[in-house]
């Protein structure tokens, strides 16, 4: 890759940090804020966009590496930043979801500048993990990512904002938890020589880690990062957690920090313990397959317009997990693609769920909604909710389509049973995201309540830029997937998946 | 050995003492009649000249060398760890400057710097008898500090459960290294050493282990000798706490380290999951579980911060412990490092808990609401030390835990102490509700009407600013700190 | 050549396909309110696609041999998923895109009394035509699916919006009908894809069968997504409501054009791809194409409101359709001494496809204008000697209404005809046992006539008004079309003839 686009990607995370501490730190006026805000999210897509194209350009399974230099020297950890086609997928996604983030977070006016200081503190550790290729980096950005959510929820969320957000944090720290204990165990057991997930997969092919070892070493690590990514049943969390936080947390949350478990979970779990893997596949697929249906079944029931919407983060998350588990390329390029999709969907439905209704009819119970005629009042939700609704449930010319389709092929090859699970799991979320359209926007009840425009804000533009961007993100995903596929398909053989295909995959 | 290499070798204990009589003399004579403030500030002052002169001389002058009988050793990592008592012991100085509990402002700090010297000398002795006695003068001068507030009745009864059981545990570690120079006719621990290799885990010796490990889990607060620590913390005055929770658990840590890895080479054992020997290993094992299990979970139910930093430490002890278990260099410095950080992290709470008892009148949760309104920086400061006590990259007590579980699990043969990495961080993620409620309080929750206007001092924020460069540097950069400690290793022999 | 060399070179198809779309978008952004304005935009774009249908007719090379795919357009999409964006038509597929080119102008024509938010009704059928087009000429299962899928979306939406009094349960049904039968198709798809290696339907025809890839688990799964469309008792409890709630144009399209989705995809993706799993269950299958004519007709004959009625005839006339796929599968393991009937019985439904769509079309017109009239009344004993007040109407009905009989010198007849001939040969238990089927269906279609038409004249209908011109030249080139094609048929059967021999070579080998 070109130096132009490397330095461009090595400047993500330091112009993000840097964003942090400059709102953080400068007093200025809160339009100032938001104008800075905005920015420093613009400069990371931007870059990520530049630094993506040039990547493109290389042929083959290839790793850029942008920035190496030791860090601890007697433990062999480096401060390693490096991309591959999957790394620049996510990347790609936080840019989007960030700056959509900002767009719909346009009226916060309680304590400004700290909220946005934490958001790109957030945002920083992101794109920090997905840019790491040595193992301990990546888990202190995992970690560092834990306390702006907390503080982003209990400061400004609503309802049981609290209590949420700090079931959010423990259940995350748990998580992340496990992952320190196993990485400590690999590290260990590797030779106690070094973090670079390169060379832990070159030993990982060389048999540096037995059988008995991989036996509890990929539960360990894979659930731990599988409690981010909201494994049925130790995703509780994403539901309380998603529906108090506020509209830009919850887009950031569902959209791009439950991609983090499953990326971790991809680059360590599943790329060095294929033979752990091909022990507990049946396992970890029939927990993902349980999360699909439960978590659409427990949506189709619930009575607050926020919940809907997390049980459903917590259904489509289970795709991701059940692609990672099948250990083919389909399935697996298909849940990387899975991330991507949903990470925009989450954002446009929060975007709509939280932003545009609950702002301004101030309830998020759908009894409640069902008589405010929001169909008049508010027609650009409306038609955002019913692109987005229809995204979500998996409709064709949408990018969640090819993504479950993947997975779907990706499933049957490893076991049918739970490819037809799953296929029942779509099912229920034409059902229930049907349920909550019709209940909000098209109720046939009496508009007791009506919500008229005014009082009711009109749409203002950086809502409308916010969902256009995200809505063209899938449409064009959905139409021409090869944009991300050519990257995704061939970085799962490059090195870093070395092991995987060596050891028990395809 | 000459007169000038002596002076050499014990030129920061020489430095401090003189900085003794000094305060003493400068507050008995020169400042008397000032005000009580202007008291603390040159007593301050001229304690913190004092830390500071002997560290620089350690750093620049210190040479190599070791006093006959072990008395006094010096090498690479002896000055390290004499650097970083001379540097905590400065910190807590500075924080401590604002408090105006007492009226005997220059014994205060005389004590502080005795103390002090007595940590100093506890690092760099190799000597039975020289350990006890560098122990018993720390211990002693700390047991008066925590006693100093004598308005306050909780201060005394602090002072009296710490010296009760200070007392006793003195006791168990003399008879311990009574029954070492009994076994092995050497008060050295290399002679101890050499002589105990033959002999392996035969009950006398493994009773003088046992005996010397009480002395020393006394010290750092281990469970199941903890009892002490949670009502010695809330007591006494916060300064004084500051230091017992800081220097002397540093202090104490690296003598138990080099003690234990040098003289009981022979006893180790193995506390390997199903792979159980008799040793010193399975016993330190089975404290630092209980430690992290009681320390963590106690903490859960805490309303005050200081006893919540008491548990805190309780906790941290354990964690600590795993490093003795990584039994090469590689464990001393992974346990030097966490307590080095781990001292900084909670001296630099325990300063900002001193800042909100004055402003705030008391320690407990509530009165932390709304502190970020009031003291921006001071919240920023508090949220970076607990932070790093539970854990959160890229402050420096996650890479400290990090290591110590590096360690611990290298040492033990293929993986068999990974039980001990899972319980770790199993109450490490527990440690983390904890740490939240005081940050909860500072950031979440409203300030409450009628909260006054803050007040700090220069000399707080100076420790504070430094404290918290510390914390960060030495995790976004570890390599400051371990390359120091790695260089001059104590290897197993 | 000119012109005509570059329209041959020009990617007619996907012009076809994405002309209605880049309409509907006019269209709904148009600005006007007036109702008529809008119509008349968008019946202008619906008829401009019939240009490039006309053009692909006339340069359609009927005899060609071997793979008879004319204007395809073949592009790689996802090659890592072996997706690609394969168009074309034959035979069957002209006739498809043929029918829809008729049928939409028609129900765009008959939707004057839309008057509130025109812009999105049009919008919306146009749209509807554009994944049409698209399903018909698909080649690949992605973007079929994909058009399959769209096709719903618009109808969901113009049931609900437009429709009747109890339009948003009949929506909502129709909906998640068509959705649990699509995912199970889908899931069949991909455990195809699975095993076979290939989205192109073209080559799942050829190979899928050879290597064991296509089996009975499969197969149920992708029938349960056709099967709803068409749909075939007893997945079909979604339609009386639906077709008789939602506007009366909007039924035009749903029982012209969409329910065809389904029988073409019988057609071209199930009897092609699972031969033998059809005769291994042709009882169960016959069965129930059997149930589906006989007790649809009776069902209709019970029923009083006119678009009910005409709903279940419609789903009689389908099964027809059905009866002829099934029996196209018997003997596929044997020899091809059945070809003969085999292409009969294939020829006949394909012309029963276009025939009924055509006819079925006109009839719906026919009530629309009905209920028009009368304020909403669409009852079959509201009525009552029409024919007095209103003459043309009630003879240009009456010619449909034959037509859907089944009278010789019509269209509905030829494709009746050449079913039965290729089924009795090859079931003739089913053959009989379908009979009454048409019997019944005489019945009731008289008994319109009879009830609406003829008698005395109710004195309410005594202004009844005639059909203005602008109706007469609504519906004048579909019943011209049922003259055409019901003496002259082979204007179509040589169209289709290559691809039923196709077809039924392939099921021989």
């Amino acid at each position: 890759m070109d130096d132009f686009g490397a330095n461009c990607l090595s400047l993500i995370v330091p112009v993000t940090f840097l964003g942090a501490a400059v709102i953080g730190l400068v007093r200025m006026p809160d339009e100032d804020v938001r104008r800075v805000a905005l920015g420093t999210a613009l400069i990371g897509l931007v870059l990520g966009l530049l630094g993506t194209c040039s990547f493109a350009h290389i042929d083959g399974p290839a790793i850029a590496v942008l920035h190496d230099c030791a860090w601890v020297k007697s433990l062999g950890i480096h401060f390693l930043l490096a991309v591959d086609g999957i790394s620049l997928t996510m990347v790609l996604l936080t840019g989007f979801a960030a700056t959509a983030g900002v767009l719909f977070s346009w009226n916060v006016d309680k304590r400004v500048r700290e909220f946005f200081a934490l958001y790109f503190a957030l945002i920083g550790g992101v794109y920090g993990v997905f840019m790491s290729l040595d193992l301990f980096l990546l888990f202190v950005f995992y970690e560092l990512a834990i306390i702006p959510k907390y503080f982003l929820i209990a400061i400004w969320g609503s309802g049981e904002r609290r209590y949420a957000a700090m079931k959010l944090a423990l259940y995350s720290f748990v998580g992340s938890a496990m992952v320190l204990a196993g990485m400590v165990a690999v590290y260990v057991a590797a030779g106690a020589e070094t973090m670079n997930l390169i060379e832990l997969a070159e030993k990982a092919r060389a048999g540096a880690f037995s059988d008995s070892f991989q036996a509890w070493a990929f539960p360990l690590i894979f659930v731990g990062f599988g409690i981010l990514a909201g494994l049925w049943p130790f995703h509780t969390w994403a539901p309380t957690g998603h529906s108090a936080a506020p509209t830009a947390a919850s887009m950031l949350l569902a959209g791009v920090v439950m991609k983090l478990g499953a990326y971790g979970a991809l680059r360590v779990a599943v790329a060095l313990f294929p033979a752990g893997l091909a022990q507990w596949a049946d396992a970890i697929a029939l927990l993902a397959v349980i999360g699909i249906v439960y978590g659409a079944g427990v949506a189709l029931v619930q009575r607050d317009f926020k919940f809907v919407i997390g049980y459903s983060s917590v259904s489509h998350m289970g795709f991701v997990i059940l692609g990672l588990v099948t250990l083919n390329e389909v399935g697996l390029s298909g849940a990387v693609l899975q991330m991507f999709s949903h990470g925009i969907i989450a954002g446009l439905l929060f975007g709509v769920v939280g932003r545009m209704v609950y702002e301004r009819a101030h309830t998020r119970q759908l009894s409640m909604l069902e008589c405010m005629g929001l169909s008049k009042a508010l027609p650009f939700a409306m038609g955002t909710f019913v692109i987005a609704g229809f995204a979500s449930m998996g409709m064709p010319g949408f990018s969640g389509f090819v993504a479950e389709i993947q997975v779907l092929i990706g499933a049957w090859d490893a076991s049918p049973k739970f490819a037809l699970l799953a296929g029942v799991g779509i099912v229920i979320g034409v059902a229930y995201t049907l349920r909550a359209m019709n209940q909000v926007f098209f109720s046939d009840a009496k508009p007791e309540h009506e919500l008229t425009v005014p009082p009711a804000k009109p749409i203002s533009l950086p809502e409308m830029i916010g969902a256009v961007m995200l809505i063209v993100c899938t449409l064009g995903i959905g139409l021409y997937p090869r944009i991300l596929l050519d990257l995704i398909v061939p970085a799962l053989h490059n090195d870093l998946f070395q092991a995987m295909w060596g050891g028990g995959g395809l | 050995m000459s007169y000038l290499e002596l002076t050499r070798m014990a030129g920061a204990e020489a430095i401090l003492a003189i900085a003794v009589v000094v305060v003493l003399f400068f507050d008995l004579y020169v400042v008397r009649d000032q005000t009580p403030g202007t008291r603390r500030g040159f007593a301050a002052a001229l304690s913190v000249i004092g830390c500071a002169a002997g560290l620089m001389f350690v750093k620049l002058m210190g040479g190599e060398g070791e006093i006959p009988g072990g008395m006094l050793v010096l090498d690479d990592l002896t000055r390290i760890a004499k650097m970083s008592v001379l540097g905590i012991a400065a910190f807590a100085i500075l924080l401590s400057a604002d408090n105006d509990f007492t009226p005997h402002v220059g014994e205060y700090y005389a004590l502080m710097l005795t103390s002090t010297i007595g940590m100093a000398l506890m690092v760099s002795s190799e000597n039975l008898l020289m350990m006890f006695v560098a122990l018993e003068l720390a211990s002693l001068s700390l047991y008066i500090l925590v006693g100093f507030n004598k308005h306050c009745a909780k201060s005394s009864e602090a002072a009296l459960k710490y010296f009760l059981f200070g007392g006793m545990s003195a006791a168990f570690m003399l008879f311990g290294l009574s029954l070492l120079y009994g076994l092995s006719g050497s008060l050295e621990l290399d002679g101890i050493a050499k002589s105990l290799q033959h002999q392996g885990a035969d009950p006398l010796t493994l009773a003088a282990m046992v005996m010397v490990l009480i002395g020393f889990g006394f010290k750092v607060a281990v469970v199941p000798f903890h009892l002490w620590a949670p009502d010695a913390y809330e007591g006494a005055p916060t300064s004084s706490a500051a230091l017992v929770a800081t220097g002397s658990k540093v202090a104490a840590f690296f003598l138990m380290t080099k003690f234990v890895m040098t003289a009981f080479p022979a006893s180790l054992g193995s506390g390997g999951w199903r792979a159980f020997e008799a040793g010193w290993a399975p016993a330190v094992a089975a404290l630092a579980a209980l430690s992290m299990i009681i320390g963590n979970l106690g903490a859960l139910a805490q309303t005050s911060v200081k006893r919540l930093l008491a548990y805190s430490a309780i906790a941290n002890a354990g964690y600590a412990m795993m490093g003795l278990l990584g039994n090469s260099g590689q464990g001393m410095a992974s346990v030097m490092f966490f307590a080095v950080t781990y001292a900084a992290a909670t001296l630099g709470a325990f300063g900002v808990v001193s800042a909100v008892e004055r402003n705030r009148g008391g320690d407990k949760l509530a009165d932390f609401a709304g502190l970020q309104k009031d003291s921006p920086w001071l919240s920023f400061f508090m949220m970076i030390f607990l932070l790093s006590l539970a854990g959160i990259p890229p402050l420096a007590g996650f890479f400290g835990k990090f290591y110590l579980f590096a360690a611990a699990v290298n040492g033990g043969e293929d993986l068999s102490l990974m039980w001990l990495v899972v319980v770790a961080v199993a109450m490490s993620s527990v440690s983390l509700y904890y740490y939240l409620q005081p940050l909860k309080q500072i950031y979440v929750v409203d300030r409450p009407a009628g909260a006054g206007e803050f007040k700090g001092g220069f000399a707080l924020w100076v420790g504070l600013v430094g404290l918290a460069a510390a914390v960060v540097a030495f995790g976004c950069a570890p390599d400051l700190l371990v390359d120091c400690l790695t260089r001059g290793g104590v290897e197993a022999h | 050549m000119g012109v005509f060399g570059l329209m041959n070179d020009a990617p007619l198809i996907s012009i076809l396909t994405f002309f209605p779309l880049v309409g509907a978008l006019i269209v709904g952004l148009l600005r006007s309110q007036d109702a008529a304005r809008v119509r008349a935009m968008a019946f202008a774009v619906s008829l401009v696609t019939l240009f490039p249908i006309a053009f692909i007719w006339l340069n359609f090379e009927a005899h060609s041999a071997g793979d008879s795919l004319q204007f395809v357009e073949r592009h790689d999409w996802i090659p890592s998923l072996g997706v690609e964006y394969f168009v074309g038509v034959d035979g069957l597929g002209l006739l498809m895109i043929l029918l829809t080119g008729i049928v939409v102008p028609m129900a765009i024509q008959a939707s004057a009394g839309v008057k509130r938010n025109p812009q999105l009704y049009f919008a919306l059928i146009l749209f509807l035509q554009a994944g049409l087009y698209g399903a018909f000429t698909a080649l690949n299962f992605f973007h079929w699916f994909l058009f399959w899928e769209l096709v719903l979306i618009p109808s969901y939406f113009l049931i609900r919006n437009w429709g009747g009094p109890k339009c948003r349960a009949a929506a909502l049904q129709f909906f998640i009908f068509t959705m649990v039968g699509s995912i199970a198709m889908l899931v069949g798809f991909m455990a195809l894809y699975q095993n076979a290696g290939s989205f192109d339907f073209m080559e799942l025809a050829e190979g899928a069968r050879n290597n064991g890839a296509a089996t009975m688990a499969i197969f149920v799964c992708v029938l349960l997504g056709f099967a709803v469309k068409v749909p075939l008792i007893p997945f079909h409890s979604w339609l009386p409501a639906t077709y008789s709630e939602a506007p009366t144009p909007v039924t035009m399209l749903l029982t012209g054009v969409m329910s065809k989705m389904g029988v073409y995809g019988f057609v071209r993706i199930l009897l092609p791809i699972f031969p033998a799993q059809i005769e291994a269950a042709m009882g169960t299958l016959q069965t129930l194409a059997v149930l589906t004519i006989v007790l649809s007709a009776f069902a209709a004959l019970a029923q009083t409101d006119l678009k009910r009625m005409l709903a279940y005839s419609s789903v009689n006339h389908l099964g027809y359709c059905m009866l002829a796929v099934f029996a196209a599968a018997q003997y596929t393991s044997v020899d091809p001494q059945w070809a003969a009937e085999k292409s009969a019985a294939l020829s006949g439904a394909i012309i029963q496809m276009f025939n009924h769509g055509v006819t079925a079309a006109a009839i719906f017109c026919f009530i629309g204008f009905l209920e028009q009239r009368s304020g909403g009344l669409r009852g079959i004993d509201d009525f009552g000697g029409l024919r007095k007040a209103a003459p043309i109407l009630c003879g240009l009905m009456g010619i449909s209404l034959f037509a859907s009989l089944g009278l010789p010198g019509l269209n509905g007849f030829v494709g009746e005809f050449l079913i039965f001939k290729g089924v009795f040969a090859l079931s003739p238990w089913a053959a009989a046992l379908a009979t009454p089927g048409l019997l019944v269906t005489a019945v009731f279609l008289l008994k319109i006539l009879q009830r609406v038409f003829s008698g005395p004249l109710n004195d309410k209908w005594k202004g009844f008004p005639e059909l203005t011109t602008r109706e007469q030249m609504l519906v004048a080139p579909a019943v011209a079309l049922m003259f055409v094609l019901g003496v002259h048929p082979q204007l179509f059967l040589n169209l289709t003839n290559s691809t039923v021999v196709r077809i039924v070579n392939q099921l021989a080998n």
